[in-house]
């Protein structure tokens, strides 16, 4: 759509990088729009646009990528016709640059894998095939025995392949530090195996030209069985044995003490690690680096006390008694930040109440200025014309109204980085196309939800490191610590072993249930 | 008095003879009781502590062979003719108080004023 204007735009502006020119375009978007909202609304609004929430180093640090590459590059005029814009461009190189390198690091167990299987799938057929192909005519024919293991094979061989597609091949969710132990002792043993009947099958069948077809096919049923015993065993290995819970491991946030317990079973330390970051992303409240534990006015407060400096040339006992003294009365007048953190609190709290209500009041009533248009009620009358918008734009309609109070109270709660106005409009926009009420709007800025809801979906996946004093592929055992640091925080993990339940029974006739009335007698002697 | 399950008991005892009075066929002496362990304890308006199960004496008939022997109301009774008191129920504890055949009753009872007494004339006497 904005092709020409951008081209010519850039032809003349070309000493500024592509990267800025990517951001003055969005602002300047982002500010036109704003000025329709508000033209819209009643107040004025000024609407600060950050562009993308700064919610990680890595996205900045691509951005700097992005200017170095600009400064080198060739221009991209429109003349020729298969032309892509800027903005394709530099979303292009960014998807190279994060592709690329992880590429090969991530894939690499999984292939091997493939291929090792593959190798396996195909030579029970090859064992088969190869005779038929190189001394058909000296073969003893085979009849109806040979037929069963053939119709046996091909059932087993469509069994593997189906469990296989639907157990193993999945993309991996995660790299480990470390071999994952199971998974190469099975690769290994289905490599030994299969070696190991291609030699015997070289030695007996190749060489000697064995002609008895029916103990080569016998041959290959058994290795085809062999190998569903090795995906039984794999099966059992890798997806059955963790699932019985053994530990209970306690997750602690490092920055503000959030804390979880989870039930695990018998896993290795990076296999539980994996797990825990798994269920860190959908059941922790996002890390907002904002929310410090103390403000600074109050702890500095203990810092200050007084500072005895002697002034004689030759100090008497009785000035450093006094200094003595006068040090005891300040630690003693120190005692006053509890007080002033309680009323900070309590301030903090009133502030965020009050600004929390004036958000649902605006919400509440921006919602109701637009409604939903029925199929039926199309007609309207010549003289007010409806105007019918979609949802991007009846969005950005009601949110002048709202936008000011939506920005204070996210200052307030200092939830500012987490959402940009872009979006806060794209969910405002999905919760009118879903019928959503306000409250059902709001439930995103209310609470601090999980860290998954503020991803974006980068391929590049998150770093993390983890930090044990055992080997990682070692087991989980009691008493055992580790944590996995992110570059601002870190998760503390403690493995505690669930106790072991003895339960006893008790039967209970239900006829025994009885009762009296409790006894307070007087007798007279 | 409170116990613990096991040890002995020990209390300071008052004995107290009683002359059953014959009425009619009846012979009275006098007095009601309440408690036993098979009743409430914590309803016992006269027993310091709430757990203690043992009789005790909840009203006396004025003029009475009870109050002319010298019962209060509010003791405990630890004994009636040699028979224990102190765990029983209350239905054996009247049975034990009302036999046909005998005459006289000898309590043994307790109360607190009569720790008080003791101490005070252990404290005015020490050499005794």
């Amino acid at each position: 759509m904005d092709n020409e204007s951008q081209y010519s735009g850039y032809s003349y502006k070309s000493s500024h990088s592509r990267s800025s020119r990517k951001h003055r375009d969005r602002r300047d978007r982002h500010r036109s729009k704003s000025r329709d909202s508000s033209s819209r609304g009643d107040k004025s609004v000024t609407i600060q646009t950050p562009g993308e929430p700064l919610l990680d180093a890595e996205s900045t640090r691509g951005d700097d990528r992005d200017d170095n590459w600009g400064e080198t590059t060739t221009v991209v005029t429109g003349t020729s016709e298969h032309s892509i814009s800027n903005e394709d461009l530099t979303r292009l190189t960014k998807d190279l640059e994060e592709s690329t390198p992880l590429e090969c690091k991530r894939f690499i167990g999984p292939a091997l894998g493939g291929c090792l299987s593959f190798f396996a799938l195909v030579t029970p057929l090859a064992f088969l095939i190869l005779p038929q192909v190189l001394w058909r005519d000296a073969l003893e024919p085979c009849g109806t025995p040979c037929e069963g293991l053939y119709v046996s094979l091909a059932f087993k061989l469509l069994v593997l392949l189906i469990s296989s597609w639907a157990l193993f091949l999945r993309p991996p969710r995660a790299t480990l530090p470390r071999f994952f132990v199971f998974r190469c002792l099975l690769m290994v043993l289905v490599f030994l195996f299969v070696a190991s009947y291609w030699l015997f099958y070289g030695v007996r069948v190749l060489e000697p030209r064995e002609r008895d077809y029916r103990g080569i096919v016998e041959y290959a049923a058994s290795l085809v069985d062999a190998l569903l015993f090795i995906q039984y065993l794999a099966l059992v290995l890798l997806e059955v044995r963790h699932l019985q819970p053994a530990f209970c491991l306690k997750v602690v946030r490092s920055t503000d003490g959030a804390s979880k317990f989870y039930n695990v079973g018998h896993l290795s330390i990076q296999r539980a690690a994996a797990w825990v970051l798994d269920r860190y992303y959908s059941d922790f409240s996002v890390y907002n680096p904002a929310v410090v534990n103390l403000p600074k006015s109050i702890l500095s407060k203990k810092m200050t006390g007084f500072k005895v400096y002697s002034l004689d040339e030759n100090p008497t006992n009785n000035s450093t008694g006094q200094s003595r003294a006068m040090i005891a009365a300040a630690a003693r007048r120190r005692d006053n930040s509890h007080n002033e953190y309680y009323y900070e609190e309590a301030e903090m709290e009133r502030r965020i109440r009050k600004r929390k209500a004036r958000l649902v009041v605006a919400v509440e009533e921006a919602f109701t200025h637009i409604k939903r248009l029925h199929e039926d009620e199309v007609a309207s009358s010549p003289k007010h014309p409806r105007e019918v918008m979609d949802p991007r734009e009846a969005a950005q309609a009601i949110f002048a109204p709202m936008a000011r109070a939506m920005q204070k109270y996210l200052r307030t709660t200092r939830q500012q980085a987490f959402h940009s106005m872009e979006s806060i409009l794209t969910h405002l926009q999905f919760c009118i196309t879903h019928n959503m009420t306000p409250k059902a709007f709001l439930e995103r800025y209310l609470t601090p939800g999980p860290t998954m809801q503020y991803q974006q979906q980068n391929g590049r996946g998150r770093q993390w490191t983890l930090v044990s004093e055992e080997p990682v592929t070692s087991g989980l055992r009691q008493g055992l610590v580790f944590s996995l640091r992110r570059s601002d925080f870190s998760l503390v993990v403690t493995v505690t072993p669930l106790p072991f339940l003895r339960l006893g029974e008790e039967f209970i006739d239900p006829k025994s249930h009885k009762f009296v009335m409790r006894l307070q007698s007087e007798t007279s002697v | 008095m409170s116990f613990v399950p096991g040890q002995p008991v020990t209390a300071i005892v008052q004995r107290i003879e009683i002359q059953k009075l014959r009425q009619g066929e009846n012979l009275i002496l006098g007095f009601s009781i309440g408690g036993g362990i098979d009743q409430d304890p914590g309803q016992n308006p006269f027993s310091e502590d709430k757990s203690d199960k043992g009789i005790y004496v909840t009203r006396i008939t004025p003029g009475g062979p009870a109050e002319v022997a010298g019962l209060k109301m509010g003791d405990k009774i630890m004994q009636v003719n040699g028979w224990d008191m102190t765990m029983v129920t209350h239905d054996q504890a009247r049975k034990k108080l009302t036999k046909r055949k005998e005459d006289v009753v000898r309590l043994l009872i307790t109360r607190k004023s009569l720790e008080e007494t003791v101490k005070q004339s252990m404290g005015c006497h020490p050499k005794q």
